[in-house]
């Protein structure tokens, strides 16, 4: 992979400036005003005994979780409607009735139903509150054990989607005005940004591994590339319009191992059939082979949905810890080593960020080169 | 006291395993870049996906870890 002629000197330091800047902003914001609400939510349900103590797994998971409430800053939250399926149909109201209570003590009434939202949940209330003021009936691994509506919510995760196909469409039909416009010229502004990474995509991804006929894929290689890494970024981004994780949400990257599974298996040619179902062994070692053959075609999306969701939600955990440093040993004195340790960790976010795009697409062009290979 | 699960000590295990497959990975593509520089560009892509398939398995049990503590 050459990506120097990608960016060119200017670009470099900008990138290196706006690296500085979300590294700067990742810092300060989770840290001095989501971890104080969080804080101040557990004291004001802290046992008698003493202070809770700062969960670090706990705040990671729960800043990770999609949400039905986008944290914007101080106290201040965009409340995302919610909108079920339930027994008696179509049920719409905002999050904001349930008050920020996420513990399932705060009953809504709707269209004849009474809701309750447990750990971003929404579940069928119980009749009565348990012992703890809770709507809900717990089993002894405090997991609600009340019936769920089908939730069809916009939620953080689905805000941050649409944004982000917002943002494809301003900068792809912009660039591919440029193309008709600027015929036969170089191209200009955000088409110049835009063209060395297209290029990359087709001659670093799509032609090594699809060869001639690469063109038809091109498309979908580069709709997939772009959308990893335009999420992926905006992952990076800690205050709206980022700080959702939705390439950290294994539903959105099994979507898109789906779509790569469906291309190898319609464009499958007779070769790579052939190669799974009547492999050119001895034919006692068919009984070993054909199942092998048949698993590695489920494994190869599955390894891709994992490892997409994976890396990107291992590092907004590692951020996250490694902010949470300061609150577990509750002193100022570890805050800069904290702060220097997320800048590093962030800046190989960015690097992480670009790569895992480049890995989806290119072992997806990788899985659909082998079933649309021509036997030599 | 010593508190934490299982799985933990495990994504540690895996971590390992992948830390050593990631080294020899990224050892054998400075000695293939040192012996022929001009060949850098395809000796990185072609790294960057063993590394993945490599990197994949420690995410496995990064994933496994998780729903072991949750």
């Amino acid at each position: 992979m050459d990506c120097s002629h990608v960016f060119d000197f200017k670009v470099k330091r900008l990138i290196v400036v706006f690296t500085l800047l979300l590294a700067f902003f990742s810092v300060t914001s989770p840290a001095f005003s989501q971890v104080d609400t969080v804080e101040a939510a557990a004291n004001a349900h802290a046992e008698p005994e003493g202070k809770e103590k700062f969960d670090i797994g706990k705040f990671a998971l729960h800043h990770i979780a999609d949400s039905h409430s986008w944290h914007v800053i101080g106290d201040f939250y965009i409340q995302l409607p919610i909108i079920l399926y339930t027994d008696n149909g179509l049920v719409n109201f905002s999050s904001g009735a349930f008050l920020y209570n996420d513990d399932a003590k705060v009953v809504v009434e709707e269209g004849g139903q009474r809701f309750v939202k447990f750990h971003e949940k929404i579940y069928y209330a119980s009749e009565t509150a348990n012992a703890h003021g809770q709507y809900v009936e717990l089993d002894e691994k405090h997991h609600a054990t009340n019936a769920r509506p089908l939730d069809l919510s916009v939620t953080k995760n689905v805000v941050t989607l649409l944004i982000s196909i917002v943002i494809l469409l301003v900068v792809f039909l912009s660039v591919a005005k440029g193309y008709k416009t600027n015929y036969g010229k170089s191209p200009k502004g955000i088409q110049a940004w835009m063209e060395p990474i297209i290029i990359f995509v087709r001659d670093d991804i799509a032609k090594p591994n699809l060869g001639h006929k690469y063109e038809r894929f091109m498309p979908y290689l580069l709709t997939v590339f772009f959308f990893i890494w335009f999420n992926n970024m905006l992952g990076q981004i800690p205050f709206l319009p980022g700080g959702a994780n939705l390439t950290g949400n294994i539903a959105v990257t099994m979507i898109l191992a789906i779509a790569t599974f469906l291309l190898t298996i319609f464009n499958g040619n007779k070769y790579y059939w052939k190669h799974i179902f009547a492999p050119d062994v001895p034919k006692l070692m068919w009984i070993v082979m054909i199942p092998v053959e048949i698993v590695g075609i489920f494994t190869k999306p599955i390894a891709l949905m994992i490892r997409l969701f994976a890396n990107i939600t291992a590092g907004h955990i590692l951020m996250l810890s490694l902010i949470c440093l300061i609150f577990v040993f509750n002193s100022l004195y570890i805050a800069p080593i904290s702060i220097a340790f997320a800048v590093f960790i962030g800046a190989i976010e960015l690097l992480v960020a670009f790569i895992q795009a480049f890995i989806f697409t290119i072992l997806s062009a990788l899985f659909i080169g082998m079933a649309i290979e021509e036997h030599h | 006291m010593i508190t934490g699960s299982i799985a933990a000590i495990g994504a540690g295990l895996a971590a390992i395993g992948a830390g050593l497959g990631i080294g020899k990975i990224g050892g054998s593509a400075m000695d293939g870049i040192a012996r022929q520089p001009e060949a850098a560009s395809k000796i990185q892509t072609a790294m960057l996906i063993a590394a993945a398939f490599v990197e994949a398995v420690a995410l496995f049990a990064v994933v496994v870890a998780l729903m072991g503590n949750g």
